[in-house]
């Protein structure tokens, strides 16, 4: 099991995480919501939970808890320009249907 | 698929309600429009990359405008139809605007605010000033992939009701909800975090393209408050270049000028004002259409001498605002750059030298506004930053109150409380059987009405007829987050409301409003006495009213004798309530009430014989419990 940052994910949260001044990886998970059942967490991370699996990619921790984990196994992070708007992207191979937007996926 | 930005941790939002918020710093020469992304305040750039935008609008005869760049480069072809520095305008009537026989636009007066003709019609400043926040708006929604929450728009420190209601109007008209007018300096602090920062005294300093803005600001408790502003609105970056541009024409001995290699010129001096910056020396070559070559180096100490006394005549309204707010320049805990003509390395020195400490300028000068504003909006739309306070930072200039009797002012929000505020005091009834109080709201620091400024009356009717005194009326005054203030007067036990909406400072000029803090604060002692006196004489009416309505219910407790006693000392204190003595005043209500004492206290005795005549013991404790509880309520 492993989920992944591209590299370019890696350097933008490193500046972000560098700028903010604290946090000890980036969060990744999954909670249920939204129109396709379910949605994707993005968020620094100050604390490890007792329940997290931990990965590293291009020198940043990864923190997913571990029911999160089924649903994002084999995921990148990547980051993404699209026209003036840019952020973070979730390549995630398990999902099966997404909404139109693609911020809440069904497996 | 979407593009997620990282949140605090919890704080991820659900699906389809992101609340995108930008801040957006509506310039007098540029405009630029900032969000925070992933954590981090980022201004955004337009398509080329490019993040200011110039607050140039231009006209065409289809209707249509041209804002940016765009309208920028046809200024000298059209200069009728492309309005810049619009915000000189916003919110000003035709008598308003300086040296406008030198501007190249058709004015037309219109109640409140000026209009211009253009190709496309005739428009006011705030449409002009919407054309901008539009483009920025669809920048903002296109960068962010979404419709906006809203904006904080930030406006200078001195920008009165007026200007700041067409900000406002502006916008609306843009499509753009507003969460909150931010008073530029004050960004300008967030943007370095100074609201988190030690409590203490802060100057910002603001050199733009063309005007130039000092602001002192206090910091107590998360909330900052604007000292004292000052500044020349007719000085900035561009006499800077303006210099350079003379300097040239001399070193070289060019003849007159044509207006193309006039305009070459001013190009190039400005290249070399901002290479002056980085270098010891910047190289100055053109060729002109006379054939004439120009080729010439300006050195940093030519730079700074040529310029020596634009640089003076900033450190002078810096000077007159540190007066203004009674600090000196020990009292300046920091200083915070703002423009980009604040780059220059001759500027950074005096100002340093000036306030004797290394000014803030690690953050680019010219984004840092609109960087304070983003997070200001950040904040205001709910996204906020655990462990953060909530940021209150609006204060409320002059003090509001009401009138009451003898023309005195009870102040029922105090000057500096911070905005949002609600505030309300119980008043009552003067006379026996009143049933209307009229409400006089007012705004100032002194103590008497007819030296503060009037904003609004309104009447409360219907009170149930009471005894002087019976009747409790609460006044609540509430403003909102934009300064909007209401009041609602409401008879407690009747339940009737009256109320009235007023904007607190409208068209109140900067200028007035520090004229009448400095009213109130030379005649502090003056207006003590003024007070008392107005005080003692009100007591003595109601005194004289309490008295004669006595007497006319109970005249059968008293001896002619003490009547006409009683009667004496009524006319006396009648005849001297009137009077400038506020002792004379006191003594004579003392003399009265020695003279009623006795008759007092028959009369209480007659009516609790009244009231508890042919009652039970059962009765009376109901009765008693009843009274509690409406005290209560």
């Amino acid at each position: 099991m492993a989920v992944t940052l591209s590299e370019r994910a890696a350097k933008h949260v490193a500046s972000y995480m560098v700028k903010r001044g604290k946090g000890i990886g980036l969060r990744l998970g999954v909670r249920t919501s939204g129109c396709s059942g379910m949605a994707y967490r993005l968020e620094f991370a100050d604390v490890a939970h007792p329940d997290d699996v931990e990965f590293e990619s291009h020198g940043v921790k990864v923190l997913i808890d571990a029911k999160s984990l089924p649903y994002l196994d084999g995921t990148e992070l990547d980051y993404a320009r699209e026209g003036l708007n840019e952020g973070f992207r979730f390549n995630n191979p398990n999902v099966k249907d997404a909404c139109g937007c693609g911020e809440s996926f069904s497996v | 698929m979407a593009l997620l930005q990282i949140a605090e941790p919890g704080e991820s939002s659900a699906p389809h309600e992101h609340r995108l918020a930008v801040g957006i710093d509506l310039g007098t020469t540029n405009s630029l429009v900032a969000t925070v992304r992933s954590g981090l305040a980022v201004v955004l750039s337009d398509e080329l990359g490019r993040p200011l935008l110039p607050s140039v609008v231009r006209y065409l005869t289809d209707g249509s405008a041209e804002v940016g760049y765009e309208a920028q480069a046809r200024q000298a072809l059209d200069p009728r139809n492309t309005i810049v520095s619009v915000k000189r305008f916003m919110g000003r009537g035709l008598g308003d605007i300086a040296h406008r026989e030198s501007l190249p636009y058709h004015f037309d007066d219109a109640p409140g605010m000026v209009r211009l003709l253009t190709a496309a019609g005739r428009k006011s400043p705030v449409e002009v000033s919407a054309e901008i926040l539009r483009v920025l708006r669809l920048r903002a929604e296109a960068a962010l992939a979404g419709p906006l929450l809203g904006a904080v728009i930030t406006v200078p420190a001195y920008f009165d009701d007026a200007q700041r209601q067409a900000t406002k109007d502006a916008a609306r008209l843009a499509g753009l909800p507003v969460l909150r007018l931010l008073n530029e300096p004050t960004a300008a602090a967030i943007a370095y975090g100074l609201d988190n920062a030690a409590e203490g005294v802060y100057a910002v300093y603001d050199l733009g393209g063309g005007t130039f803005d000092i602001s002192i600001l206090r910091l107590s408790r998360g909330i900052f408050e604007v000292l004292a502003t000052g500044g020349d609105s007719a000085l900035g970056g561009d006499d800077f270049d303006q210099r350079i541009f003379c300097w040239i024409i001399e070193a070289a001995r060019l003849k007159p000028l044509s207006v193309e290699d006039a305009r070459m010129l001013l190009t190039r001096a400005r290249e070399a004002k901002e290479y002056l910056t980085f270098h010891g020396s910047a190289p100055i070559c053109a060729r002109l259409d006379s054939g004439e070559a120009v080729d010439l180096t300006l050195s940093t100490e030519v730079f700074t001498e040529i310029t020596r006394t634009l640089v003076a005549k900033t450190i002078q309204p810096v000077k007159k605002a540190l007066r203004d707010a009674g600090l000196s320049v020990a009292d300046v805990k920091g200083v915070v750059m703002v423009g980009g003509a604040t780059r220059m390395p001759q500027i950074q020195r005096a100002v340093g030298e000036f306030f004797r400490q290394q000014p803030l300028n690690n953050l680019d000068p010219e984004k840092v506004v609109a960087i304070g504003a983003a997070t200001q909006a950040n904040l205001l739309a709910g996204n906020r930053v655990s462990g953060d306070d909530w940021l209150l930072l609006d204060v409320i200039p002059l003090s509001l109150g009401i009138e009451t009797m003898g023309g005195l002012v009870e102040k029922i929000i105090p000057r500096n409380s911070t905005i949002p505020a609600a505030r309300a005091q119980e008043f009552t009834t003067f006379r026996d059987g009143q049933t209307a109080l009229a409400i006089h709201v007012v705004q100032g620091e002194r103590e008497l009405v007819s030296d503060c400024r009037s904003l609004a009356r309104f009447e409360l009717r219907g009170i149930p007829p009471m005894v002087a005194g019976a009747a409790r009326i609460r006044v609540t005054f509430q403003v909102d987050a934009d300064g909007l203030l209401s009041v609602t007067a409401r008879e407690q036990t009747s339940g009737v409301e009256a109320s009235t909406v007023v904007k607190p400072s409208y068209g109140l000029s900067d200028d007035e409003i520090a004229g009448m803090l400095k009213d109130s604060l030379l005649h502090v002692r003056d207006d003590a006495q003024r007070r008392a006196l107005k005080e003692a004489q009100v007591e003595a009416q109601r005194l004289i009213e309490a008295v004669r309505s006595a007497i006319d219910a109970d005249a059968e407790l008293l001896s002619a004798d003490e009547l006409s006693r009683i009667q004496n000392e009524l006319t006396r204190l009648q005849a001297l309530s009137l009077s400038d003595s506020r002792r004379q005043i006191v003594l004579a209500m003392d003399d009265l009430e020695a003279e009623t004492k006795a008759f007092a206290s028959r009369r209480m005795d007659k009516s609790i014989r009244r009231a508890f005549a042919g009652r039970k013991i059962g009765e009376l404790d109901s009765q008693l419990t009843a009274e509690k509880t409406g005290e209560a309520v």
